[in-house]
């Protein structure tokens, strides 16, 4: 049987991790190459980075990271951020990524989408999707990191980019992101029903019965958490035995 | 040891050579690792690896793109025997027919087609993306040694090869019913999984490759 995914994150800035595993014994606590590594051997069953690089003249740094992450960790890995045209997605798959995320730049050129995932397939190309609520069973798609509305409606978006060729859903409720009180149910709840692809529930988990809810009550796939892996508060292994006494389906670590 | 790891245009070769290094390293085994469409490289090769992402039809059209391409490894695999993975839609490509965007010929090295998944239950997500746990059909296998029924490997396909004889198949998994997980013909095999991102067991399935004497 299928297992529901957890899939820690770790935000990439010029090539340093700037919200990651807070452990004092790492070497360099800003590499992102030794945090996925301990992901890795930790039982994480995928990993992302997002790339909140201010320019885009440092991409460089980001392909290298990949590579080397490719080299050292035999997991699957989304990279998102800053994924802009087919040649983005082409250059982070030859580095070594297994999928792209797009997010801003599927709004502002919905057909790239479709483009990406004729050209590399639908495995490897993620639309992101920042949502916020906008009234009673609705939310609204926002860019930029949530700072600009679209008038889009998410459930809606989301549909429509599955139908282009998206081959999952990455949800952030930018209500909760930060807030430690749970992902919103609801809207994952919304999109999970209305697309075939999976989704991947993000934004505002603070307890490992969060996890549980995205899953069972959300309908996600997969749960995707940055600050309770990174600041120590919960290990992947917790995270997965909470899951399994829940009745969710995991995968055992180790 | 050589292993060509073929590239015809198709997704992240990187994992797969990256991944088959390291089980050599690990097996201590002194081994080429090349990204490759050259057939001379191809035709030296101790070991072929045929990755595949992306639509059947797309694949197919990379791999006869290529000049001299399906001559090579016509020649290595099926004149000379030597052993041979396919992940993923590589390993489809093994089928004598896919049926994804079209019907397409395969390479016709393992009888069978490639079909949409037909899913027993209408709310299970398409692709089948994520890990699932292995059913072994055929344990005596060498590839498989040390591999065991509930393993986990990492799966993400919409499409499935079903084998005209159940005998090719070595594994399965259950996703809305069984999903050919692995097949293998006399010094061919070929996983629907993804071995390079399958963490332990994936490395261990490649090295049994490497190891193995068909």
């Amino acid at each position: 049987m299928l297992k529901a995914r957890i899939i820690p994150c770790l935000d990439v800035k010029d090539g340093r991790v700037v919200k990651g595993i807070n452990f004092v014994d790492l070497v360099d606590a800003g590499d992102p190459v030794e945090q996925a590594q301990i992901y890795d051997a930790a039982g994480a069953d995928e990993l992302t980075f997002l790339d909140i690089t201010a320019s885009s003249d440092d991409r460089a740094t980001l392909y290298d990271i990949v590579a080397r992450t490719a080299r050292a960790c035999f997991m699957p890995l989304t990279v998102g951020g800053g994924v802009r045209q087919v040649e983005d997605v082409r250059k982070l798959l030859l580095a070594g990524a297994d999928k792209a995320s797009i997010n801003t730049a599927a709004v502002n050129r919905p057909a790239l989408v479709a483009e990406a995932a004729q050209k590399f397939g639908s495995q490897c190309i993620v639309v992101a999707i920042d949502a916020k609520q906008s009234g009673p069973g609705r939310w609204e798609v926002f860019t930029h990191g949530g700072r600009t509305p679209t008038g889009l409606d998410t459930v809606d978006w989301a549909r429509r980019m599955a139908a282009a060729g998206a081959g999952e859903i990455l949800l952030t409720s930018m209500d909760r992101d930060g807030t430690r009180t749970g992902f919103d149910i609801a809207l994952t709840r919304a999109v999970s029903d209305a697309v075939p692809v999976p989704v991947i529930a993000s934004g505002g988990v603070g307890t490992l019965d969060h996890l549980v809810e995205g899953i069972r009550d959300g309908g996600a796939s997969a749960v995707l958490a940055a600050s309770i892996f990174h600041f120590g508060l919960f290990t992947i292994a917790q995270a997965k035995a909470r899951m399994k006494a829940a009745g969710v389906p995991i995968r055992d670590v180790g | 040891m050589s292993i060509a790891v073929i590239d015809y245009g198709s997704g992240n070769l990187t994992s797969a050579a990256k991944a088959v290094e390291r089980a050599a390293h690990e097996l201590g085994l002194a081994a080429t690792v090349t990204v490759t469409a050259d057939p001379a490289v191809i035709a030296d090769a101790s070991h072929i690896v045929l990755p595949g992402q992306g639509a059947f039809s797309e694949c197919r059209r990379g791999l006869a793109a290529v000049p001299g391409l399906e001559a090579a490894l016509q020649e290595a695999v099926i004149a000379r025997g030597r052993p041979f993975f396919g992940i993923c839609v590589g390993m489809q490509l093994l089928a004598r027919e896919g049926h994804e965007h079209g019907t397409h010929a395969g390479l016709g090295w393992i009888d069978g087609v490639v079909e949409p998944l037909e899913l027993s239950d209408k709310t299970l997500k398409i692709p089948h993306m994520g890990w699932n746990d292995l059913i072994v059909d055929q344990p005596t296998h060498p590839v498989l040694a040390g591999v065991r029924t509930g393993d986990h490997v990492y799966f993400v396909h919409s499409y499935e090869f079903v084998p005209a004889s159940p005998g090719d198949c070595l594994a399965h998994a259950d996703y809305g019913g069984p999903v050919t997980a692995m097949v293998a013909r006399a010094n061919l095999v070929g996983t629907q999984f993804h071995p390079e991102k399958s963490q332990a067991v994936g490395l261990r399935l490649i090295a049994n490759f490497l190891k193995w004497r068909p």
